[in-house]
């Protein structure tokens, strides 16, 4: 087992190099120079010159990869030319709020899905089927942004039940950093009222970020369920006298489990780069903003620190699926 | 006389599909008594598996019609949690293929322990899905026990150790075992199995077949066994249904039906049995090929292929008639329309 972990970490490792490689050139060969913006209009030659030099801008493109990579590899992210500031810093600001916001989606995605799915699958073809089948439909058709601005119209202008915008009450203040998640901080340091608040502040946006998944989930769910409630070993089951609810929630759930799973995996890595829109109109202070002001910028530095992280994230969501199928089916060996 | 443990009259069975109904089964009759083993033989298609499948009230959705009588008691109008309760604690049934038939991701442990507290202590569905937390320590304790003691009946070595296992990581002989433990985990009143062996090598056959044998013999248990194989009917069952084509075509024990076969499908099939007296290449069939579904022959609808078919048979299906004490079959060349 221990073996199998450490073989997927270096399978990771070799992912993210190539996810390295691939995002730095890239964005080295687009035709801007983020030194020049950094620099000023009237900045003379000189100037430019002189900035170009302290952020190793003159250097050969291989020798300026090199030493990124190895400034990583002591837990240096680079620095801004244009914000100069540290990007790790930043990150570590930005991200957890980003991780909050989808892992409120996912959650809700599932808890919502899952149920939604099992109705449709119960009552097949007949009223809450074709309920769920519209909803789901018209959940994955409806564009998240448009989603946001009416939720923010009704529940926070007219009903005024939810706030507009933000993270937190400007006038509060937020849980003590421990992990910069909110939910999670105010409920490790007992701060009911944080919690409560910035619970208020994340539903509307995770809502919305979550359709996609939701949507898909539901669907999923149902398919599946359908599959393996029309195999043998349920009508076996049914044969002997399991009581339905134990056909359905124990012996079909676990089966029919397998591809939400995948699904879920998947819909980390979507919603994650997906949540530009929503933090957009919410202002959500997450890493989409700062991935979309730094590209806007031609800012290359925390672009990458962005990309490294991100993939960072979904690889080990992955690997994380991985191990999941392992305790779901007993069927699934991973030789190593 | 004394009342019969299953008694079907009159089932009819319908299928409703793009190419119009299909009448799977067309008036079937039978009837079981206690402690009598009965074979269902016939071809594929032949509505055995649907007709077994209705003392179940398990027919995917078909327009089912008739009568089934357990113990006098209709089991077609039965819903809900009545028909749940009848399934686990008066029936049993093992079906064909052990390798599906075995939920693959629970160890077969869990699956029988749950088998034994639904059919056993009727304990209900909430109890089983909070994984036992309302259950007192002493049932599970027990329920354990009596699922360890039914894997080894069944001839499950190591039965203690072998509760933890997955059903992908027995052979098809101890997966067949394993389902039989669970059909009979409530003690039931009637074992149906259907085609149990066909999937099995030849050599597991014999082994199930006197499994299933001894166990109904011990716990005073009926059963219905449905094959194709005639050779399985032969060394276990002592009364044998003979079906074509969603109709019941003869019954009776076995004697008569091996020794004095009145359909002329019956006959059919015995004689497509291969002997060792035959040269190579010499198997015997019948002729023609098994009715469709959809437009099934008028009258009997074994007239197309049979080799003694009446000027009348294709008008209506004949009655059925007793040749002799609990002899029946369904054809016009016993019936006194004959001359008609």
């Amino acid at each position: 087992m221990v073996r199998l972990i450490l073989q997927r970490l270096a399978l990771t490792l070799v992912v993210l190099i190539g996810l390295s490689m691939l995002t730095f050139f890239v964005a080295r060969i687009i035709p801007a120079d983020p030194i020049l913006l950094a620099a000023g209009p009237r900045a003379s030659d000189a100037q430019i010159q002189q900035l170009r030099e302290r952020y190793g801008y003159d250097r050969p493109l291989v020798e300026q990869y090199l030493r990124y990579m190895g400034d990583l590899l002591r837990g240096d992210l680079g620095t801004s030319v244009v914000l100069r500031r540290d990007v790790g810093p930043d990150l570590a600001r930005y991200f957890p709020a980003t991780l909050e916001l989808v892992l409120a989606a996912l959650g809700i995605g599932v808890v919502l899905g899952v149920p939604l799915g099992l109705i449709a699958a119960v009552y097949r073809d007949r009223l809450p089927d074709q309920l769920s089948r519209v909803f789901s439909l018209g959940m994955v058709s409806i564009p998240n942004f448009w989603l946001a601005i009416v939720l923010q119209l009704v529940l926070a202008f007219t009903l005024t039940i939810l706030p507009f915008t933000g993270r937190f009450d400007r006038l509060l203040t937020p849980p003590t950093t421990i992990t910069g998640v909110y939910l999670l901080d105010s409920l490790l340091t007992l701060n009911f009222t944080a919690f409560g608040t910035a619970l208020r502040y994340l539903i509307a946006p995770a809502f919305c970020l979550s359709l996609g998944a939701l949507a898909t989930i539901a669907r999923t769910v149902r398919a599946d369920l359908l599959d393996v409630l029309g195999t043998d070993y349920i009508r076996t089951a049914r044969a002997v006298g399991i009581p339905t609810s134990v056909l359905i929630l124990k012996y079909a759930l676990k089966n029919a489990s397998l591809n939400t799973l995948t699904q879920v995996g998947l819909f980390f890595g979507y919603t994650l780069t997906g949540s530009v829109l929503v933090e957009n109109i919410f202002s959500w202070p997450g890493i989409g903003n700062y991935a979309v002001s730094a590209a806007l910028t031609k800012d290359f530095v925390p672009l990458m620190g962005v990309t490294l992280l991100t993939g960072f994230a979904i690889v080990v969501v992955n690997v994380l699926t991985d191990f999941l199928y392992l305790t779901l089916d007993p069927r699934i060996k991973y030789t190593s | 006389m004394v009342e019969a443990l299953v008694d079907i009259r009159g089932l009819k069975l319908e299928f409703s599909g793009f190419d119009g109904v299909s009448h799977v089964l067309d008036g079937v009759d039978l009837t079981l008594q206690r402690g009598e083993i009965l074979g269902i033989v016939g071809e594929t298609g032949s509505g055995k598996t649907m007709t077994a499948l209705s003392i179940a009230h398990l027919v995917p959705n078909g327009v089912l019609t008739g009568s089934v009588r357990f113990e006098g008691e209709e089991v077609l109008t039965k819903s809900g949690r009545a028909l749940q309760q009848f399934r686990a604690k008066r029936l049993g049934m093992v079906f064909q293929d052990p390798t599906t038939n075995l939920n693959p991701v629970f160890t077969i442990g869990e699956l029988l322990i749950d088998a034994v507290l639904v059919q056993k202590y009727g304990v209900p569905g909430w109890k089983l899905l909070t994984g036992g937390k309302w259950l007192n320590r002493k049932q599970r304790q027990q329920a354990r026990e009596e699922a360890i003691a039914l894997l080894d009946r069944v001839g499950i070595p190591d039965a203690a150790q072998r509760m933890g296992s997955y059903g992908h990581q027995l052979s098809g002989g101890q997966k067949q075992r394993v389902l039989i433990a669970i059909a009979l985990a409530g003690d039931p009143d009637l074992l149906i199995a259907d085609e149990p062996t066909t999937a099995l090598d030849v050599a597991m056959q014999a082994q199930i077949l006197r499994l299933i044998q001894e166990l109904v013999r011990e716990r005073h248990m009926s059963a219905i066994v449905i094959t194709h194989d005639l050779g399985v009917v032969a060394r276990i069952c002592d009364r044998i249904t003979v079906m074509y084509g969603g109709t019941v075509a003869e019954s009776g024990t076995v004697r008569d039906i091996f020794e004095h076969p009145k359909h002329p499908y019956t006959r059919g099939l015995l004689d497509a049995i291969p002997t060792d007296q035959i040269e190579r290449g010499e198997l015997r069939g019948i002729a023609g090929a098994p009715p469709s579904f959809l437009n099934p022959p008028t009258g009997c609808r074994f007239h197309p292929r049979c080799p003694a078919r009446l000027a009348h048979c294709h008008l209506h299906p004949p009655a059925v008639t007793e040749v002799s004490a609990g002899h029946e079959v369904a054809c016009y060349l016993y019936t006194d329309e004959r001359r008609a």
